[in-house]
C-alpha cells in the first residue's frame, strides 16, 4: 500500500477523523505548556525586560506563515503532477490560515518594535518581505474565490502558487538588496553558533510545536470541510438531474 | 508569428485608447505627484525615480487586461490554441505586442516626465536603461496575469491584485538603479540583476502562461 491511497477523499476522511483529535488535544497541550512556562517561568531579558516574552508568539508563527506558503507550492505541485483532489483541497485549506499565521508575525512584531525600536514599523527586509508574503496570500485566496468551476480553479491557482513561489523568493532578495536591516538575525539556525539562551530556547521549542501541530489540525479540519462541501455539491447536482 | 505581432500592433494602434492611454495615464500620475508632495526641489527631485517607476507601473498595468480579453470573447484565442504555432510562442508575442505599444513609448517618454519631476541630471540615463531592461519583464508578468484571469467576467481587481505582487523584484531593481545613478554610485549591479529577472521571466513564462491559457480554454 502506497503512501497515495491516503489521498482517496474516503480514506483520507476516515483517518483524519480519528487522528483529528489528537492533533488538536497535543497542539493545545503543547501551546498551553509552551506559553506558560515561556511567559511566566522564564527571567526577563537583561535589555529588553519583559517584552522578549513576544517571541513565543511572533517565531512560530512567522515560522508557520513560511511553511504554510511552502506546504501550499507541495500541495499545488502534487495537483499539477497527480491531480489527487484532496492535494488541491489542502493547498487551499492551507490559505487563510497562512494569511493569519503572517497576521499574528506582523501584529507580534510591530507590538515589540514599538517599545524596542520605537516604531510599529519600519521598511526592514524582514517585515516587507513579510508584507509581501500577505499580498501573495490574498492574491491566491482571491484567485480561487474568483473562479467557480473546482477544478479550472485548482489548475489556475495551484500554477500561481508555483509562479508566485518563484517570484516571492525572488522578491525577498531584491528587499535585501534595498535596504538594510533592523531586524535580528536568525538566532535558531541548527548549524548556527550563537542561539538565544536555553532559558528561552526549550520553551520556545515547544510553542513551534504546538504551532506546527495546530496549523496540522486546522489544515485537516478545513481540508475535510471542503471534501463534504464538495460531496454536498455532487449530491445537489444529481438531485437536479433525477 | 511576425503576422499575429503585426495583427496585435495593428489592433493596438487602430482600436483607440489603447496606445495612447498608458502614456496619457503616466502624464497624469506624474502631474499629480507635485500636488500631492508639493512642488519644492528638495522634495520632487529625491522621489522622481521612484515615481516614475510607479507610474510606468500602473500605467502597463492599465492595458493587460486587453491582451487577451478581445481574443477569449470572439474565439480567436481558440483559434491560436489550434494553430501550428505553439501558444507558448503566442504568450510571448502578445508580450511583445504589450510592450512595444506600452513599455517603449513609457520609456522614451520617461525623460521627459523626469524633467517635470525635477529629476537630476545624471539619473536620466540609468531611467532610460532601468525602463529599457525593466518593462519587458512588466509585460510579461502581465501577460501572465492576464491569462490567469482571461475567463473571469470580473477579472480587472482580481488581475491587479495578482500581478502587483509578481512586480515587486522589477520595482525595486529599477527605483533602485535610477537612485543609485542620480546619486552617482554604481548603479551596474542593480541592473545587471534586473536584466536577469527579465531574462528570467521571458525564459519561463511563456510556458506558465500557455498552461494556464489551455486551462482557461478547456
Amino acid at each position: 500500500m502506497s503512501l497515495w491511497e491516503y489521498a482517496n477523499p474516503r480514506l483520507f476522511m476516515s483517518w483524519t477523523r480519528s487522528v483529528l483529535p489528537w492533533t488538536f488535544g497535543l497542539a493545545g497541550v503543547c501551546l498551553v505548556v509552551g506559553l506558560i512556562w515561556g511567559f511566566f517561568f522564564t527571567p526577563n531579558d537583561f535589555r529588553q525586560g519583559s517584552t522578549v516574552k513576544i517571541i513565543y508568539l511572533h517565531v512560530p508563527a512567522a515560522l508557520m506563515a513560511i511553511n504554510a506558503w511552502i506546504m501550499m507550492l507541495v500541495a499545488s505541485m502534487i495537483w499539477v503532477v497527480r491531480r489527487h483532489h484532496v492535494s488541491a483541497l489542502a493547498a487551499r485549506a492551507a490559505a487563510p490560515v497562512g494569511v493569519v499565521m503572517t497576521l499574528i508575525a506582523l501584529w507580534t512584531g510591530a507590538v515589540w518594535g514599538q517599545p524596542m525600536w520605537g516604531t510599529w514599523w519600519a521598511w526592514d527586509p524582514r517585515l516587507t518581505s513579510f508584507l509581501i508574503l500577505f499580498l501573495f496570500y490574498l492574491g491566491y485566496i482571491a484567485l480561487w474565490e474568483a473562479i467557480e468551476d473546482p477544478d479550472t480553479a485548482a489548475d489556475l491557482t495551484s500554477i500561481l502558487c508555483i509562479v508566485g513561489s518563484i517570484f516571492a523568493i525572488l522578491a525577498r532578495y531584491a528587499v535585501f538588496f534595498w535596504n538594510q536591516g533592523l531586524h535580528q538575525g536568525a538566532s535558531l539556525s541548527l548549524d548556527a553558533e550563537k542561539n538565544v539562551a536555553d532559558v528561552f530556547y526549550y520553551p520556545l521549542l515547544i510553542c513551534i510545536a504546538g504551532f506546527v501541530l495546530l496549523f496540522v489540525a486546522l489544515v485537516l479540519m478545513r481540508t475535510r470541510t471542503e471534501i463534504r462541501v464538495r460531496r454536498i455539491r455532487a449530491l445537489q447536482a444529481r438531485g437536479q438531474h433525477a | 508569428m511576425i503576422a499575429l505581432l503585426k495583427r496585435d500592433l495593428r489592433l493596438a494602434l487602430r482600436a483607440g485608447g489603447g496606445f495612447g492611454l498608458g502614456l496619457a495615464f503616466f502624464l497624469i500620475v506624474v502631474v499629480l505627484v507635485p500636488f500631492g508632495v508639493g512642488p519644492d526641489r528638495d522634495v520632487l527631485s529625491p522621489i522622481a525615480p521612484g515615481i516614475l517607476w510607479i507610474g510606468a507601473l500602473l500605467a502597463a498595468l492599465l492595458s493587460l487586461d486587453r491582451i487577451f480579453a478581445l481574443d477569449f470573447e470572439d474565439g480567436s484565442l481558440a483559434l491560436l490554441a489550434t494553430s501550428p504555432l505553439p501558444l507558448e510562442a503566442a504568450g510571448l508575442i502578445k508580450a511583445c505586442a504589450h510592450w512595444i505599444t506600452t513599455g517603449l513609448p513609457l520609456t522614451l517618454a520617461a525623460p521627459l516626465f523626469g524633467f517635470l519631476l525635477l529629476m537630476t541630471p545624471e539619473a536620466y540615463g540609468y531611467l532610460l536603461a532601468s525602463l529599457l531592461i525593466g518593462t519587458p519583464a512588466l509585460s510579461m508578468i502581465g501577460t501572465f496575469g492576464a491569462a490567469l484571469t482571461v475567463g473571469l467576467r470580473r477579472g480587472g481587481l482580481l488581475l491587479s491584485l495578482l500581478v502587483l505582487p509578481l512586480y515587486v523584484p522589477t520595482l525595486i531593481f529599477g527605483a533602485e538603479a535610477v537612485r543609485r545613478g542620480a546619486a552617482g554610485l554604481d548603479a551596474s549591479g542593480a541592473l545587471i540583476l534586473q536584466g536577469g529577472i527579465t531574462a528570467g521571466c521571458f525564459a519561463i513564462l511563456p510556458f506558465a502562461t500557455a498552461a494556464v491559457l489551455r486551462i482557461n480554454l478547456r
